[in-house]
């Protein structure tokens, strides 16, 4: 907790923000400018700008509507928030942090099941093999969603091209990736 | 000088020919170029909205086999790779304790020293300076240059170019011989991380950028990041269902387009990988 203006940051989960990412939820002046930019705020239940008045409450029921809302999953991170930002509000950072506590929590939006699913099927590759697996990570996002027959037409028209690799690219140290693993994500779960 | 490369995994699959064209380019203007050995993910997107310390430990470990290797500086062809090694060498400088964290989960030595360079660094470092004399089939078209996301932000940890309306890639192009066209959607998001779990989205996305390069007559997009490219490229299906009609813009990546101004072979290019002709 550091800055001129930390005793005005709310103690509930805007004071979290505060504490984990350095990120002043009070500094937003409200001129909307990141969820005009927002390529995405148009698909969101809350776009940025409104998240970040619900923080400033400090209200407990606001603060849980955030951490359980589809907006922090359908973000992508692409920055343009941060950038547009006139108090330079790290949008992007917090975001991540509550994403991260959402599913800690086990508060994520089940709207977001299949962005999350993709996630997790992503890192999965990733702790096995060391790199991303494409055919892996669509065999576990289809086993977690159920989508079977989404992207089918894709796979043939990639290997004709060469993009698709039938077997893994195994790196040698695997042990060394999925001790990462085991001693960053797991270390937290539950 | 050797000059280190993290491919990436795009790089090894979707995205093959980005490769094949940085590897045809380098080798055009003799660089010696040594891949990081037993290189991982960077953990992507994917990383960083499920855990933090994981998001940071994939990129720390690639550069600690890099520091190891002898490398000092490499160079990071996909945009997302290199934003996500850049924001990792940041973050562990600026906070000591998550450093700890994270050397401590790699259990590897992490010095910070080398230097991580973007694919336009790259060229314009060691590509511009003698490109006069090898452009021999000047690429003379309009082109759209996309920088797309992560080649440009977060600009208070990347400082390369402008975060809007950056210009790099267009004086690179210029020198190649194109006219690169004034547009709006140059640092717009494609759609990148949604690309399987929301197709709809990307299209949306994906198309306006197509549309209003369309709009202001390129003809030809040229890229720097390979889920830029497989989102422009692959999704055309998506993007033109949002267009509403059926559009046949190229999208080349930007080591292809000096390639071929240079008079390298498109097959060396990997120009016949890509879903949408390239008639250019």
């Amino acid at each position: 907790m550091s800055g001129e203006n930390s005793h005005l940051e709310p103690s509930g989960l805007g004071g979290n923000i505060l504490e984990h990412t350095e990120v002043k939820v009070s500094h937003c002046y409200q001129c909307g400018k990141c969820s005009a930019g927002c390529p995405l705020s148009v698909e969101m239940d809350y776009p940025p700008s409104v998240i970040m008045r619900m923080l400033q409450t400090g209200n407990p029921e606001l603060e849980e509507k955030v951490l359980r809302s589809f907006s922090i999953w359908v973000c992508l991170t692409c920055e343009m928030c941060f950038a547009r930002c006139p108090m330079s509000i790290d949008i992007p950072k917090m975001m991540d942090f509550l994403r991260e506590k959402s599913m800690k929590e086990k508060k994520a939006n089940p709207r977001a099941k299949e962005i999350i699913a993709f996630h997790r099927s992503f890192l999965d590759t990733i702790r096995y093999t060391g790199r991303l697996y494409e055919i892996g990570l669509l065999a576990g996002y289809k086993t977690r969603t159920l989508k079977i027959l989404d992207d089918m037409e894709l796979a043939p028209k990639m290997i004709k091209r060469g993009k698709l690799n039938i077997f893994p690219e195994l790196i040698k140290d695997r042990a060394g990736v999925a001790s990462i693993f085991r001693k960053t994500i797991k270390k937290n779960k539950n | 000088m050797t000059l280190g490369f993290y491919p990436g995994c795009s790089l090894k699959g979707s995205s093959r020919e980005y490769a094949e064209s940085v590897l045809a380019v380098a080798q055009a203007f003799d660089i010696n170029i040594e891949e990081i050995k037993d290189w991982n993910c960077c953990g992507a997107t994917a990383a960083h909205n499920i855990n933090k310390e994981l998001s940071l430990a994939l990129p720390a470990r690639i550069l600690s086999l890099a520091e190891k290797q002898g490398l000092i500086e490499i160079v990071v062809p996909c945009a997302a790779c290199y934003s996500r090694l850049t924001v990792t060498k940041h973050e562990l400088s600026e906070n000591p304790e998550l450093r700890h964290t994270v050397t401590e989960a790699n259990g590897l030595d992490y010095n910070g020293t080398v230097e991580v360079l973007n694919i336009i660094q790259m060229l314009n470092k060691y590509v511009t300076p003698n490109l006069e004399g090898h452009v021999v089939k000047p690429f003379d078209h309009k082109v759209a240059c996309y920088y797309g996301c992560y080649l440009v932000r977060p600009h208070e940890i990347l400082k390369f170019d402008r975060e809007e309306d950056p210009q790099s890639m267009d004086e690179l192009m210029i020198k190649a011989g194109a006219k690169p066209i004034d547009w709006a959607f140059k640092t717009e998001c494609c759609g990148a991380g949604l690309s399987v779990s929301r197709t709809s989205s990307v299209g949306r996305l994906s198309g306006k950028i197509i549309g209003d390069a369309i709009d202001r007559g390129a003809e030809v997009m040229i890229v720097a990041c390979p889920m830029c490219h497989s989102n422009l490229d692959m999704r055309r299906g998506s993007i033109n269902s949002y267009l509403g009609m059926k559009v046949d813009i190229p999208v080349l990546y930007v080591t292809q387009a000096l390639g071929l101004a240079v008079g390298l072979d498109r097959k060396a290019l990997g120009l016949q990988r890509h879903f949408v002709k390239v008639n250019v």
